[in-house]
Order: C-alpha cells, then structure tokens, then sequence
C-alpha cells in the first residue's frame, strides 16, 4: 500500500460522522482542536486565527474561530447552517457534518444527521445532561444513526472529577434506553487543553476507555447500508447508438451480477442482466454504494424513476405510506395543498393526509396536531399521485428516505422516514371499539388445545375465511353452496355460514337495524373464527352492508386468512332476478329497507376479489374462487 | 476486472458520478466550467466515466481572461480533444471591448473580478440552468457550508441564508425560469484527495503544477510569475526560482509555490506535508477577511 509523508494510505475509509451540540458546549474548539492536533490546519489558517484572537482582545489562539464560516454568523457569535470539515489520519478521511445545536436549529441537524455514520453529542461536565442533548439524541435515533459517541467536555472545570463523568453517563444512560441508538459510548475530554481528545490524557487515569479519536478511528463504518435487498433506482438511461442501451444508477442496496433474474417497477416487466458495467470496465457484482451502468438480456421500456429489483425481492409499491416528518420550513406543512415528493430517483405529487401526531422532542410526548411549524417533527400519513417503491427507513435507509419540495417557491420543506404502509389501523380501532369483545369477568383462556396449524397440516390444506358480501340476488350462496361442494370433493374440510340460516337459531333475536346488522356480523364473526380455528375453510355469506362490520372480522383474523369476496350485479339485474321477491316486498313497504336499495350498501374499498355475475355465469365464478385459494396458497392445486 | 481505486476515493468517486449523472437528468441546459486547472480535469474525467460509452451530454465553457499561461490553452485542447468533449469559450477582452466591465488599473490590476460579469452573460446567452463547477468545501471557510446543488436568483447571486437543505442523496434542482444552479459534485473532496485520484487514475495535467524555472516577483507574501499582465512597482526586481502552481488561473493573481516536486508523487509527498493552504497562494482572497464570501454573492465561481 503506498502511503505519504502523513502516512495517509490511499486506500483509507471515509466515516462521515456529526457533530451536535450549543456554542457553549465547546463544540467549535473540540473540532478545531482535532483539526490542529492531527495536523490538518494549514500555517496560513493559523496565522489568520491567530490575528483575529488578537483582535477580539481574546488570549492565546481560539480554535473556535477555525469552524465559524460565514459573516452574520461571525456577527452573531453562532454557526446558523451546517457546515462539512475534513480530515484525515493515516488509519481513515473523516467528513464532520457540524451542525448548530441551538433551539431552532432541529432542521441543521436532521440534514447533518441524514448522511453520517456515526454522532458526536457534547455534554458540558459542568451542566449535565440538558434538553437539549436529549433533543440531540433523539434525532440521532430518528435518523437511525447507529453510534453515538457522547463527549463528556469541560471536564477541566469539575476537576477531571470521575464521579460528576459517571453521574452525567448514567443521566444519559436512562434516557437514552428509550432509544433505538445500538451503540453509545461516553468519553471524558477538555476540548480547550486537548485531553482525551487526540491522546490518553493522565489528568484522568480512571478513564480507561480510548481517546475520543481513537474511538473515531475504529468505529465499524458502513452499518447503515443494507447489503441484502437489491434495489436499483434507475438514475439516467446510456443509449450511444442502436447497440447500447444502458440504465445508469447507484445501487441503493443489495447487490447484482450478470444473469440474475429482475424485475422493473412500476411496469412488472421481468429480464436478466446481461452486463454490469462499472466506472473502469465490466465488473462480476456491482453492491451497495457502486455507481454502475446495467444492460438487460431483452430491451424493455425503462426509463429514469423506474426501479429494477430482483424478481424475489420486490420492495412495497403503494401510494399511501405512513412516515415521520421533520418540517424544516418557516411557512407550515398545509394539508390541503400538494407538495412535490423527491423520493429515490422519482418525483410525485403528494398529500399529507393525516398527521397522526407531534413528537415534542424534548419530552418525547405524542401530542395531536393540526400542522407541523419549523423544526417540528410527526408522524403523518401521505398519499402519492402515483405508487412509489419503498421499504420502510429502518431496514433500508436508501429507499425509505424521501423529501418534499414546495412546488410554488421550489424549496426543500421537508424531510421523511418513511415507517411503512398505512395499517389501516384507524378503522380497525374503531371497529374494536364499537364491537369490543366481551369478556366475561373470571374467565381465564389458556389457548387452543390442539394448535390450528396441527390441524392443518393433518388436513393437507390451511384455514381461511372466504368473506362473501353483496346485495341480495347478487349470488352470493349460489356460488358458496358450489364452492363448498367443490372443495369437499377435493377433500377440503369446510363449513358455509349462511345469512338465512343463523337468523334461524344463533341470531334468531336481532331484526335488520343498523345496530342489529352489525351484532349479526360479530357473533357471525365469532362462530367462523371457531371454525378457522378448527382447520376449515369457512365461507360466510352476508349482505354484510357495512365496511367497519368487514373489517371486524378481517381483525379476528391472522393476515392473509380473510378473503374478502364481492358478489356484485347492478341494482335493476337485482330487481328483475328477485328470487326471493324480496325487492318487491321492499316496494310494498313490506320489510326494512334492503343495502343498495333503499338502505345503504358499502361497497368493499379494496376486496380481495369482485365477482360481476351480470357477466361472469356461475361456474366462472366458482373457478375464480377456487384459483384465488390455490394462489394464496390455502389448498394445494389439483394434478394435472 | 479489478477496481483501481478503492475505499474513500471510490467513495468520493461514486459521489461524483452520481451528481453528475442527477445534472444530465435534472436539467436542460447544464455546462461544466473549465478553467484549465486540475480540479475541472477531474471534473471532466469524472464526467467521461459517468456517461461512458455515451458522450458526455454537457458542453465545457471556458470563462478565458486573457491572461492565461500559454502552456493552459495548448493543454486545454489537447485535453478536450482526447476526451471527445465539445468546448465553448468566452471572454472577458470581448466583455472589456462591448463596454460591459472595465479594466482595473494599477499594479494588483486583475481580470479575476471582471471574469464573473463575462461568465453571468455566458450562462445567460447559453440559457444555462446548471453550471458546474470543481470547487470544493475545504478551500476556504465561505465553502464548508455550500450545497452540491447551489441555488442562484436570477441576477447570479448567493444568498447563504436561503439555501435549501440538502439530505441524502436528494438533490432538489427545481428553479423558477432565469435561475441557475451552481453544482459541485467534488465538494467533499481535499487537495490530497485530487491529486491521489490523479496519479491512481494516470489523468494527465499541465506541467505548470510541476516545478520548473521562472521569473517571479514577491508581492505581499506571494510569488507572482513575471509575464506581460503584471505591473511592476519600482522596488520589484524579477528573480529566477524553482516553483510549482497549486491552482492555475489568472496569470495576474495566481501565486506559485517555491518547490522541488517534478511529478504527481512528489506532488503528494509535498501537498501531504504542506504547511500553506492551496488558496492561500491566491492574492485575490487576501483583499479582505471575507473576500470569498462577498465575491460568491456576486456570482463569483
């Protein structure tokens, strides 16, 4: 390896890493003071400071002033952006994102935050453990950033005192467990004389930990990259002339070689790689961070904003995502306008929803917001005009980061991490709510006491409930009664809960009110649950009117084990079928107003599967049915 | 096939090439400026991997003062020419006989200042919305807080109290009609850095940035080359020394280091021990304690 003067090696890592804290903290004199001690300030820059110490009547050189860049910033006496410092020892470069930790500077600091491995959090020794440092430490956790070092500074003014250092670390300690931070370590330094800070200082032999340099310089860089789930954002397409054609980008993560199989978003068009091209030629595998060039075995239409990914791992495609949000604006988040959503290589329009809360980030605390101000961070909910592809930020900090661009002024407003899909959870709480569960007082439930899954692998098929909802006429037990006796020749275990039939006995007392339906439906829910349990295929149909009464029972249920299925046909086919002369005993005013007729009729906002039967004949839709729960996997497909 | 550059250089490489890779899909009508220097060689050189085996799809523009070193003109299309780049040059004579700017008089006389009205009549004639450039955070303390993606209004300026933040890898270049983007995908390179990638990546430079004989004269701490552009005040007497150029600019304004380094290696040895940093051979930004930063609200490079 060839090395300089310096002992530089060239082939250092880079650890980007931030630094957060108040001007009083000493955060300006502990960077300037690791800029001088490991040489990395030049005589002219020394001489400058040197002068302007002078000039400020100040004694000795202020290292301070090495870091403090612009003028009113100088005025002020504060550092108001962020502001990137290098340097470099002979084991690593260093990039210190240094960011303002004064009260309104949230914004600085979550920007510092977005690309650093790594947070330095100063402490003063003489004031503890302030509001701010948490607020600090909550950012750094936020951002998921995966190490914290927490300077202990000042150390110099509380006599080098080990018990005041173990006081402020076991402060820290408690708070900071509330966080999702891995790694946090603690050294005592005094910016001003240089203790701990580049060298062991033997002002403090109780510290046996490294010196805070040392601690930067063996700190595992690279953690927060997911090196498993490949995904490429197409950045910029290469087409020279008819014999090439190639989709620039940076693997975001993962990894990819020639050959393999993958699949482009949003089209869903499958190929294979036919040749990874890095910057100095062909490469065998191109990981996360390589900013590469990708040919394709078959020339498919893909263009900037596309995402390939391999064809077994596939990221969610969804237009509504929940995320935190940090507002970094003075005008405030406004839900009723769109925004323009940088996300990957792909811009979108977007709403904010819904903010579900505010996070003040001094006491942690949820609290209910109508908006988000300047440096003020929520949980929200968004909606894009068009799908994204997107992991949640925790896993892949590459594809779960996003923007938000004011589209009128065309600044950057906001930034987001995104959590997840929307888990409907709103609707489901309030289903829970208005059909609580009973539970009788004294009743202790120990579990099933032969497991389902024993059941089912006896069975040779999985439980589920097929949810059938639709108007009457609509076939709804026309096609069940089929269904089920499909399956039982297949030797699939079934049970059908019919409407008609449980009005016999089991829910022989409730009418066809609103508040009765809705009974129905649970204790309808509560009987198919029993059976799913009991290994079955359930198939349930009911008019089922309301969404909040489906969802009731799809919350009974494990995910992917309710399928919800809508029989549906127009309203006049309806009327002229009338089997059961029931439309015509609505008209006479004979019986309660029938859903979709006179009474409303929810129709499913995202069923699992619609069955036209003004179109579709019976058997047709049976056979849709039947596919349905051989794709899910719920029973085996039939051999050929 | 084995990478030639690993760790933080192949970091700072795969930075670059993506930012230059953003530019050609963010904007319309970007440029890359070029000096002639080795901070817009790399640029160049980075563009050219970026975009291979595509042209790169972005004209050089040359802002020429007139006072060049001939030896940067000769290189400069030579350089092109092998790169297969198209270049375009303006300059600020031109801007000087259409009356747009005038000529400073005086011994410390200098194009430098007048170059920033030629280069905002350029970007303007071209329709440029993105100009990049190979400046970097670590040359002067104005620069550690600038953006890879720097906004200008629609006179050119700098506002550093409007910047937009910058998170990830999301570089926002939406614009209003008439703005312009100032873009810097080597922000977070050093010195030392450049000149490692030069030397791994065999780029070739001008032999300005190698020692060689000439006649310079001193002028408030710095060493100016003696050439037709300069002045000379009565006490200055021309003296012949061994030096090198750091930066290569304006012949009027760009000191030159007394140096024995005669290749990239030696180079490295010399910049890893230097003392000096590479601005600081600049007359331009002694004038005042925030020289750079007012020039950048005006449009200065």
């Amino acid at each position: 390896m060839t090395t300089t003067t310096t002992g530089a090696p060239v082939e250092t890592d880079l650890l980007r890493f931030t630094t957060a804290g108040s001007v009083d903290d000493g955060k300006s004199t502990l960077i300037g003071r690791l800029l001088h001690d490991t040489k990395s300030i030049f005589e002219d820059q020394l001489e400058h400071i040197e002068g302007a110490s002078r000039l400020r009547g100040e004694e000795g050189v202020n290292l301070a002033l090495l870091t403090d860049g612009l003028k009113a910033e100088r005025e002020q006496k504060i550092t108001i952006d962020v502001a990137y410092r290098y340097f470099a020892t002979p084991k690593r470069k260093f990039i210190i994102a240094d960011t303002p930790g004064h009260v309104q500077y949230t914004r600085n600091m979550v920007t510092g935050a977005s690309t650093a491995d790594l947070a330095v959090i100063l402490v003063d020794a003489r004031k503890g453990v302030l509001t701010q440092s948490k607020r600090h430490a909550f950012i750094t956790s936020l951002l998921g950033i995966p190490h914290i070092i927490v300077a202990v500074n000042k150390m110099d003014l509380v006599d080098y005192s080990e018990a005041r250092f173990e006081e402020i670390r076991a402060e820290f300690r408690e708070f900071s467990s509330k966080l999702t931070v891995k790694d946090i370590s603690f050294v005592p330094i005094s910016a001003l004389h240089g203790d701990n800070v580049v060298s062991w200082s033997d002002r403090m032999p109780w510290y046996e930990g490294g010196s805070f340099l040392h601690k930067l310089e063996t700190v595992n860089v690279g953690s927060r990259r997911n090196y498993i789930d490949f995904r490429f954002p197409v950045q910029y397409v290469i087409r020279p002339n008819q014999d090439f054609r190639g989709y620039a980008g940076t693997v975001a993560s993962g990894s990819i070689s020639p050959g393999e199989e993958i699949l482009v978003l949003p089209s869903g068009h499958g190929t294979r790689v036919k040749s990874v091209e890095g910057l100095d030629g062909t490469l065998e595998e191109a990981v996360a961070g390589d900013a590469v060039t990708l040919t394709t075995e078959e020339e498919l239409d893909i263009s900037r904003g596309d995402m390939i990914v391999r064809r077994k791992n596939v990221p969610t495609v969804n237009d509504r995502f929940e995320a935190y949000l940090c507002w970094m604006n003075e005008e405030p988040l406004d839900p009723e306008r769109s925004y323009v959503l940088f996300h990957t290589t792909r811009q979108v329009q977007a709403f904010v929803d819904r903010i579900e809360y505010r996070v003040d980030v001094d006491t942690l605390h949820r609290e209910q917001a109508e908006t988000l101000g300047l440096n003020e961070i929520g949980r929200v909910e968004l909606t894009t005009a068009n799908p994204i592809f997107f992991d949640s930020y925790r896993v892949n900090l590459a594809t779960g980061n996003f923007v938000l661009v004011d589209p009128h002024t065309n600044v950057t407003v906001a930034a987001g991490m995104i959590r997840g899909e929307v888990r409907r959870l709103e609707a489901l709480e309030d289903a829970q709510d208005a059909i609580d569960r009973p539970v009788s007082p004294a009743v202790v439930w120990q579990g099933w006491n032969v497991p389902r899954v024993e059941r089912e692998s006896r069975n040779g098929h999985r439980a589920t409930v097929v949810w059938f909802t639709g108007m009457s006429g609509a076939g709804k037990t026309t096609i069940a009664r089929e269904v089920e006796r499909r399956l039982f020749e297949r030797g699939v275990s079934t049970m059908l809960l019919e409407g008609d039939q449980v009005r016999h006995g089991l829910c022989g007392d409730l009418g066809f009110a609103a508040g009765d339906r809705t009974e129905n439906i649970r204790r309808v829910g509560e009987v198919a649950k029993l059976f799913f349990e009991h290994g079955n295929v359930v198939l349930c149909t009911f008019v089922s009117p309301y969404q909040r009464d489906r969802l009731a029972v799809r919350s009974l249920l494990p995910e992917g084990r309710f399928v919800e299925v809508h029989v549906h046909a127009p309203l006049e086919e309806l009327r002229r079928r009338d089997p059961k002369e029931l439309y015509l005993k609505e008209e006479r005013g004979e019986i309660d107003a029938l859903p979709g007729s006179k009474a409303p009729y929810e129709v499913p906002a995202a069923p699992d599967l619609t069955l036209n039967t003004a179109v579709a004949s019976v058997d047709d839709s049976v056979e849709l049915v039947l596919a349905r729960l051989e794709r899910d996997g719920i029973i085996p497909k039939p051999p050929d | 096939m084995t990478r030639r550059i690993k760790g933080h250089l192949q970091a700072l490489e795969n930075e670059a090439v993506y930012v230059f890779r953003e530019v050609a899909a963010q904007f319309e009508r970007p440029v890359l400026l070029f000096s002639g220097g080795k901070d817009s060689i790399v640029m160049t050189w980075l563009a050219q991997k970026a975009f291979r085996p595509g042209a790169v799809p972005l004209p050089l523009l040359h802002i020429d003062t007139g006072h060049n070193f001939p030896e940067t003109i000769e290189f400069r299309d030579r350089f092109v020419e092998d790169m297969g780049c198209r270049l375009l040059v303006r300059s600020v004579q031109d801007s000087i006989d259409r009356g747009r700017v005038q000529e400073e008089t005086g011994p410390d006389a200098s194009r430098n200042a007048l170059q920033t009205v030629t280069l905002l009549d350029a970007l303007k004639e071209l329709k440029v919305d993105a100009a990049l450039g190979g400046a970097r955070r670590d040359e002067e303390k104005a620069r550690a807080k600038e953006r890879f993606f720097s906004h200008r209004d629609r006179f050119g300026q700098w506002d550093p109290k409007n910047q937009r933040p910058e998170l990830w890898r999301l570089y926002n270049g939406r614009k209003a009609p008439g703005e312009h983007f100032r873009i810097f995908p080597l922000s977070n390179w050093t010195e030392l850095d450049v000149w490692q990638y030069i030397r791994l990546e065999e780029i070739p430079i001008p032999h300005l940035y190698f020692s060689h004989e000439r006649e310079v004269v001193r002028r408030n701490g710095v060493l100016l080359a003696n050439s037709d552009f300069i002045e000379l005040m009565d006490d200055e007497r021309p003296e012949l020394r061994r030096v090198r150029f750091r930066t290569i600019g304006d012949a009027t304004c760009t000191g030159a280091v007394e140096s024995e380094a005669n290749s990239v290696e030696a180079v490295i040895l010399e910049t890893g021990a230097a003392r000096v940093t590479e601005r600081g051979g600049r007359s331009d930004d002694k004038r005042s304690e925030a020289a750079m930063e007012e020039r950048k609200r005006e449009g200065y490079f």
